[in-house]
């Protein structure tokens, strides 16, 4: 389909420009305005669920963490301190450990 | 070898009301109905909802719904060398993405290290500089990340998490020779319009050097396959970096700066970093090994018009093709082998759309005897680059590219 919009751009091109703009482009953009779709998904409740809906879903949905391989809790801890560290994730100091024990306990290793 | 999962193994929990009507469904269907697919990733989850959502997009994998991280289903690759506009992957970082984009408002900064500061509207880029185009392939650093042995967290894509597109845009050596790029320049760094949720997490930037930015490759695409980029895809510019991962590749691009001192910022100096080894390799748990950011592809090749198990004849020919690509350069050849490596056998190779692009393949494979095989399929790049037979390792799951290998019985 492109492809015919590009020969259709050149033949307009040979006959309504001269040779010597033809360098730049017919193209032409259209504004856009769309709505993308959001998620409700919550944590599946258990100990520490509280915590990790309050906390987590601000930045993302959770699906990308019920995505996630099972993980040692060492490996849960550091993905939960990169949150907090490296993107200022505003998660109360004394909810980090719930968090933690939860995601070990949904995808912990033994 | 790793086993090719070429083509995922898709659960229809219910069936839909009418596949016709799929898309304009979508926000109506009860949860029971929806469309799922499995990766096959080597421990679960492995199961994902197939998405029809995103506006401009077209059924993808839900990897992610805010920020978006939909991933191609793996049949569109069979289907020709470009990847449609409508189920190109998407990779977001932060969640705050603008949604409206009036293009009469919008502007291009170009600033820092330069004789003027810049502000380009679209159309003094569309119709005043010289267009250019380009096929290349954009490829997430994190492609087939689900695959990694022991896995790693991350988005856990299968091998969807890349497309090829012909490109259309502006040199961005172009754009900064208007401003004027003054002695001293090192590196020029990138920033698109998304923006975190918290107010102090860092902004979403990217820098290439100063030499590759100016290498007149590198160009600001406004167009991808003929058309204006689809919003989520980095409507309405977008950095194209041939042969160099999507990471670079800067979506809603509105601002450049020349600096004149090396790039700190955590998305260029501590995120996307790999291990500078060879394959970007290293142990689990491994420590003290030096890092260094992301750059180049690296070679790879699928087969297309397979499923994992799939009979074919035996003592008969079946043909079977599929795609590849460079890296950062183009495709010498494409061999493909059912003796576990020991011979390799060339592919045909299709017409070559440019360098950074996929290049599509075929050959005919003629089983010897009934039973179990192995397909193998290995690209070597022009520069003499070939997949490795072993896989890779390392914490973020990046740059995967080992041969692949898809399971076939003979009957």
């Amino acid at each position: 389909m492109f492809r015919n919009l590009l020969l259709a751009a050149i033949f307009l091109g040979v006959a309504s420009i001269p040779l010597a703009t033809r360098a730049t482009t017919l193209f032409e953009l259209k504004s856009v305005n769309i709505d993308l779709p959001d998620s409700d998904r919550m944590f599946p409740t258990g100990p520490g669920s509280d915590a990790i809906n309050n906390n987590c879903l601000a930045c993302h949905s959770a699906g990308m963490v019920l995505n996630q391989p099972s993980l040692s809790k060492q490996a849960w801890a550091v993905e939960v301190n990169k949150m907090i560290n490296n993107y200022k994730a505003p998660v109360a100091p004394e909810d980090v450990g719930a968090i933690v024990e939860y995601l070990s306990a949904l995808k912990g290793t033994k | 070898m790793a086993e090719n999962r070429a083509f995922h193994r898709v659960v229809t929990r219910r069936r839909l009301l009418g596949a016709a009507g799929a898309a304009s469904l979508a926000l109506s269907k009860p949860a029971w109905a929806q469309k799922m697919i499995d990766l096959s990733l080597p421990s679960g989850p492995s199961e994902r909802q197939i998405t029809t959502a995103f506006p401009q997009k077209g059924p993808m994998i839900l990897q992610r719904t805010r920020p978006p991280l939909l991933e191609t289903p793996f049949e569109v690759f069979d289907k020709g060398v470009f990847t449609p506009n409508d189920q190109f992957y998407v990779r977001w970082h932060w969640a705050v993405i603008p949604t409206d984009i009036d293009i009469g408002k919008f502007n291009l900064t170009v600033r820092g290290h330069v004789s003027q500061t810049l502000s380009l509207s679209l159309n003094d880029i569309l119709h005043g500089l010289p267009s250019v185009q380009l096929s290349a392939v954009n490829q997430c650093s994190g492609n087939s990340r689900g695959f990694f042995q022991p896995r790693v967290p991350g988005g856990e894509w299968a091998n969807g998490a890349m497309g090829n597109a012909l490109w259309t845009g502006v040199r961005l050596k172009d754009v900064l020779d208007k401003a004027g790029v003054k002695p001293g320049a090192v590196q020029v760094r990138f920033r698109g319009l998304d923006e975190p949720v918290v107010a102090d997490a860092p902004h979403f930037m990217k820098s290439l050097d100063i030499d590759h930015a100016r290498d007149g490759e590198v160009m600001i695409a406004y167009a991808m396959n003929g058309e204006q980029l689809p919003l989520v895809n980095g409507f309405p510019l977008r950095l194209v970096v041939p042969g160099w991962y999507a990471t670079y590749w800067v979506k809603m691009l509105n601002d450049i700066e020349v600096l004149d001192q090396p790039d700190t910022n955590y998305w260029t100096k501590v995120a996307y970093t790999i291990p500078d080894t060879p394959h970007a390799s290293m142990k689990p748990g491994e420590s003290g090994v030096k890092m260094t950011p992301i750059n180049r592809m690296v070679p790879r090749s699928f087969v297309t018009n397979l499923v994992a198990g799939q009979k074919v004849k035996a003592v008969a020919p079946t043909k079977l093709r599929g795609i590849a690509f460079g890296g950062d350069c183009g495709v010498a050849s494409v061999d493909s082998s059912i003796d576990g490596g020991r011979s390799w056998h060339p592919a045909q190779l299709g017409k070559d759309e440019g360098k950074y692009g996929f290049r599509q393949w075929q050959t005919q494979l003629t089983p010897p005897a009934a039973g179990a095989y192995s397909f193998l399929i290995r690209c070597t790049n022009s520069n003499g680059v070939s997949q490795p037979d072993a896989p890779n390792w390392n914490p973020a799951g990046f740059m995967r590219n080992i041969i692949e290998s898809i399971h076939i019985i003979a009957v």
